[in-house]
């Protein structure tokens, strides 16, 4: 689905070396790297090699979730994209432009028109009002007063917090603080959005909530969007398209469903274990083409996950039209598919 | 594992740890000196044929510099002159009513109506007590110190935060700065600039910088890094991410820099009246003191107190916002009712200078001129109790100053205990002195059983009797054992430098008298810590007391002590104890309150006496906190030496004070850089010994 979407930004052989000299590494150029190589000797010889030739594409619109736990070198890959860290080799292309060959200024303003980001721990600025935080990034830009502070009670409101603009960030909630973090890197209305673990800090049942949130506004807004996390249940939730990152390396990238069925090594089997096959997968994944067949009368949604069609075989069902995959016509998705899972996930939990 | 049971046994008892090597030989050392001391009086005297002449050599080169760069030094105190006088002028010029309506609108707003309330009380009794022009002039100096000192202290610590390769000078600058006394820089001041106020003034700023710059480094360097992301991620370009997104991130504690900058400054304005020649506060209370007028004194260093005291809670209230939220008069008090309170006031004033040209609007005889009364009535009951104090001076005079000055060796004579010592004594005491040190080494180590051998040989020798040789090799020895090789050498050196320019009497003096008011001020200072921790009342009774003598300027100890106890080392000692009890109070209490909660359960129920709890768990756990109280002692207690020299003393501080009054550059800077090296030494040596691991 994903393929019909024009390519936003593009990762390519990009490379992250903390040490003493990492550019003595990267200076050959036409030879072709083995990356495993290059970062056992980089280990070796006294640099630590953060990330690890990172190579994968966002399409416009879509969640690329980032994941891995702390120290796997996904802060610095987020920060390598937005410049925030200058990365030691490769390509960074922002509608097909790159974005390593920018100039200071244009990068300034690729930052105050394109770019938006979130942190995990909000990085509000402690002297301003919430009203004074979100209107900052359009402040920087020189826009009048007035403008940027319609533009920002905007934000506000969408993001639910109409009533607290002139409080400070001191007196609000974690989750409000982050809501505030939010309509901030949204209020000038970027095309790609950078989410650095913005969830991690806060309590699980208001990190849930935020997920909601964030779902219902990318759903209104359509952004590209990025997004940082060390938790795998976020991950899977939120997920177009998601990477698993180990040691500054992508091991797999792929959609939830993928991974989860065919999981790249056993780090990836291990860590994606405790999934619920059954909620992962949604009715899109396993549909196939009609193929000139007649539609079932029954019919779901693509984004249906496979555990709410349970009730509807259980009544005897035996095939589903898929509806809205994306390829127009519906796709058929059979009985047997959907019970082959649930036979793997029962292995899974008896084995375990 | 098949090794004989007995070499398995014996090992440890012939092994030394390599630590304890040169100790031993050190000990051996020490027996020598001791023994040769008769016969070589080099040993404890040294002597001054072997002096080098440093401090004239130094003198040679600022007399040879000072010539040339002369001119342009007094063009700049003629430039400074002017805003100095002006600034004076103008404050003496605005009519009381006027101040203080100022004073208490800002004092509103800074922290609300019980600041307001004491700042009129204040200002009503500088006025009544007569000070007021007084107290106006030095307010003019601190005003033109403060500003000068804020920006160049803001601008070198954004330096130092920019540049990381810059910043180990910078610091080390900075640490010369705080530590050499100010009478020791005030000469080559005096020489370049010219008697005058403005040498006051320009002592004020380099004594009051750095505070702000450590506090503008501390500010910027802990901007947490996600702001500044989101700054840079919002597309600012350097210049609004430092003035837009870090400068007002790290503005509190820039703040703070500001309050200590200010403290420090009027401290300096008030020692700078030494120099004399400026009607100020600072004059008044050493010119009262100076004639034993002892009412004025009190008077005018009460004066001192409440303007610091007012002046602190001013800018403090302006830098920490309090934690409960401002008060209903700080939020009625809006910046544009402040501006205009303060237009109303410069309106009255003008109107009042319209309508009564020539008043002053003083009270004709100020509460100094009727203090006649109160001078006898004081130096009455300082007659009447003379023998009360006399044996209070005595009693520590003979207990602790001379033992530990001259030893037991040196005060066991018949003319001060009336006795002597017996050479059976003297073996009973170097056998209970052993024995000591041998049950702590078997119950604590070795380091333990050492500093009980040091102890007992410093007490029998006393400080000024101990062979330099030792001294300096043992310290150089210590430096080394807990801070590595450099500091080592450091110690070396800075102890070789003042003994080869013939200071080591005054630094002996000096150490003895340090010690001992650091010793007092953790035992007294650490028992009412303890007990603080324990009971809130005496902690709320502790608190403001604390804070009085913590900020106030250091001359002001020196009136009661002098009061009491006459010229002499008991009177230094006193006021420099004033001065250096706060840490220990104020850490230990932190350190106590503050030990974590879980480890003082687990061993309570584990059913641990109080006494244990304190003794075993909670003082080790809050010892890195007390510790850094100590090393606050230390450097109050080094820096009140430099004004202790007024009262009269034998050390380093009497050096500098010495030189001051001969205008002798050389041996001021000689003896105030030994000041300093002393002070740096104790610091890098406890925080060392705190980080437990040596700096290589």
């Amino acid at each position: 689905m994903s393929d019909t979407r024009p390519i936003k930004l593009a990762c390519r052989n990009v490379w992250k070396v903390y040490g003493r000299r990492p550019g003595y590494y990267f200076d050959s150029r036409g030879y072709v790297i083995d990356p495993d190589a290059l970062a056992e000797r980089l280990r070796a010889e006294a640099h630590l090699p953060a990330v690890v030739d990172a190579t994968f594409e966002v399409a416009t619109g879509e969640i690329f979730v980032i994941m891995g736990l702390s120290g796997s070198g996904k802060s610095t890959l987020v920060r390598c994209l937005s410049r925030l860290v200058e990365p030691s080799a490769g390509e960074i292309l922002f509608d097909g432009k790159d974005l390593l060959k920018a100039t200071g200024k244009e990068l300034i303003e690729l930052r105050r028109h394109a770019m938006g980001m979130v942190f995990q721990n909000f990085g509000l600025l402690p002297h301003l009002t919430i009203l004074g935080n979100v209107a900052f990034p359009l402040k920087i830009q020189g826009k009048p007063v007035k403008e940027r502070e319609a533009r920002a009670r905007e934000m506000i409101a969408l993001v639910g917090l109409e009533g607290r603009e002139g409080s400070y960030p001191h007196q609000l909630s974690g989750g409000q603080q982050q809501r505030v973090g939010i309509a901030r890197s949204l209020a000038v209305g970027p095309e790609l959005w950078f989410l650095d673990e913005p969830f991690s800090a806060l309590d699980p049942l208001i990190r849930r909530q935020m997920q909601d949130e964030f779902l219902r506004l990318q759903r209104m807004l359509r952004k590209t969007i990025i997004f940082i996390t060390h938790d795998m249940g976020e991950a899977f939730r939120l997920a177009d398209r998601l990477a698993i990152m180990r040691a500054g390396k992508i091991v797999q990238i792929g959609r939830p469903a993928e991974i989860v069925l065919n999981p790249a090594d056993d780090y990836v089997a291990q860590f994606t274990e405790d999934m619920p096959l059954l909620r992962v997968i949604k009715a899109g994944d396993l549909a196939t083409p009609l193929a000139g067949a007649s539609a079932p009368d029954q019919s779901v949604a693509a984004d249906a996950s496979l555990e709410e069609l349970i009730p509807r075989l259980a009544s005897g069902v035996g095939a589903f039209a898929v509806l809205d995959t994306g390829a127009g016509a519906p796709a058929l998705l059979t009985a047997s598919s959907v019970l082959a899972v649930l036979e793997r996930e029962q292995k899974r939990r008896t084995r375990s | 594992m098949t090794a004989p049971a007995v070499s398995f046994r014996s090992a440890p008892r012939v092994a030394i740890e390599p630590g304890l090597l040169p100790w031993c030989v050190f000990m051996v050392l020490t027996a020598l000196c001791l023994v040769l001391k008769t016969d070589f009086p080099w040993l404890v005297t040294f002597p001054k044929e072997w002096t080098l002449p440093l401090a004239p050599a130094i003198n040679a080169v600022t007399d040879a510099v000072v010539t040339v760069v002369q001119p342009v030094f007094r063009a700049l105190s003629a430039v400074l002159d002017a805003p100095m006088r002006g600034a004076r002028t103008v404050l003496v010029w605005l009519p009381w009513p006027a101040v203080m309506l100022a004073v208490a609108a800002l004092a509103l707003k800074s922290s609300g109506v019980r600041l307001a309330v004491f700042a009129l009380l204040a200002l009503g009794y500088i006025l009544l007590a007569g000070y007021w022009p007084q107290s106006m002039s030095t307010l003019s100096l601190v005003l033109l110190a403060v500003p000068i000192s804020t920006m160049l202290g803001f601008g070198l610590g954004v330096l130092g935060h920019a540049s990381p390769r810059l910043r180990p000078a910078l610091l080390g600058t900075l640490d010369l700065m705080q530590t050499v006394p100010a009478f020791a820089y005030l000469i080559p001041l005096l020489l370049l600039f010219g008697f005058g106020p403005v040498v006051g003034l320009i002592a004020s700023a380099i004594y009051a910088t750095p505070p702000m710059v450590r506090n503008t480094m501390l500010g910027l360097g802990r901007v947490p890094s996600d702001i500044g992301e989101a700054g840079l991620m919002s597309g600012c370009t350097r210049r609004q991410q430092f003035w837009q997104v870090e400068v007002p991130t790290a503005l509190p504690q820039i703040l703070v820099g500001f309050n200590q900058t200010t403290m420090a400054a009027l401290s300096m304005v008030i020692v700078a009246a030494i120099i004399g020649g400026f009607e100020d506060i600072g004059w008044e209370v050493l010119s009262s003191m100076r004639k034993a007028e002892f009412g004025q004194s009190i008077l005018s260093g009460l004066v001192i107190a409440l303007l610091a005291i007012l002046i602190d809670r001013l800018t403090i209230g302006f830098a920490k916002p309090r934690p409960a939220g401002p008060t209903v008069a700080m939020i009625w008090m809006t910046g544009r009712r402040l501006v205009a309170t303060l237009v109303l006031a410069v309106a009255l004033a003008a109107a009042i200078r319209l309508l009564w040209p020539d008043d002053r609007l003083l009270p004709a005889s100020g509460l100094r001129m009727q203090v006649g009364g109160v001078n006898q009535w004081l130096l009455g009951v300082v007659r009447d109790y003379a023998w009360l104090f006399d044996d209070i001076r005595n009693a520590v005079l003979y207990c602790l100053l001379l033992p530990l000055r001259i030893g037991i060796s040196g005060a066991a004579t018949p003319a001060l205990w009336g006795f002597s010592l017996p050479p059976a004594a003297i073996a009973a005491y170097c056998a209970l002195v052993l024995a000591l040190a041998g049950l702590s080494t078997r119950g604590s180590g070795w380091r333990a059983g050492l500093a009980v051998l040091v102890t007992g040989l410093v007490l029998y020798t006393g400080f000024l009797g101990l062979p330099w040789p030792v001294f300096i090799l043992g310290m150089a020895l210590l430096a080394l054992q807990v801070a590595g090789v450099r500091l080592g050498l450091f110690a070396l050196a800075g102890f070789i430098l003042i003994l080869v320019n013939g200071l080591w009497p005054q630094l002996i003096q000096s150490l003895y008298l340090c010690t001992l008011a650091v010793l007092l001020c953790l035992l007294i200072g650490g028992a009412l810590g303890v007990w603080a921790a324990y009971s809130d009342r005496v902690s709320r009774i502790l608190k403001p007391v604390c804070d009085a003598l913590q900020t106030m300027p250091q001359f002001v100890f020196l009136i009661p002590a002098l009061m009491f106890f006459k010229v002499g080392e008991f009177t230094a000692l006193i006021a420099i104890m004033l001065y250096a009890i706060v840490p220990p109070i104020r850490y230990v209490e932190h350190g106590l309150r503050h030990v974590r909660a879980d480890v003082v359960e687990a061993v309570e129920q584990m059913g641990a006496t109080p006494a244990q709890s304190l003794f075993q768990a909670k003082l080790p756990l809050a010892l890195p906190v007390v510790m850094l109280g100590l090393n606050q002692t230390i450097m109050a207690a080094l820096s009140m030496l430099a004004i202790a020299a007024l009262v009269g003393t034998r050390d380093l501080g009497q050096a500098v004070y010495v030189a001051l009054g001969k205008a002798d550059a050389g041996m001021g800077l000689v003896a105030g850089l030994s000041i300093a090296f002393l002070a740096i030494l104790a610091d890098r040596l406890i925080q060392a010994a705190v980080s437990g691991r040596p700096a290589a």
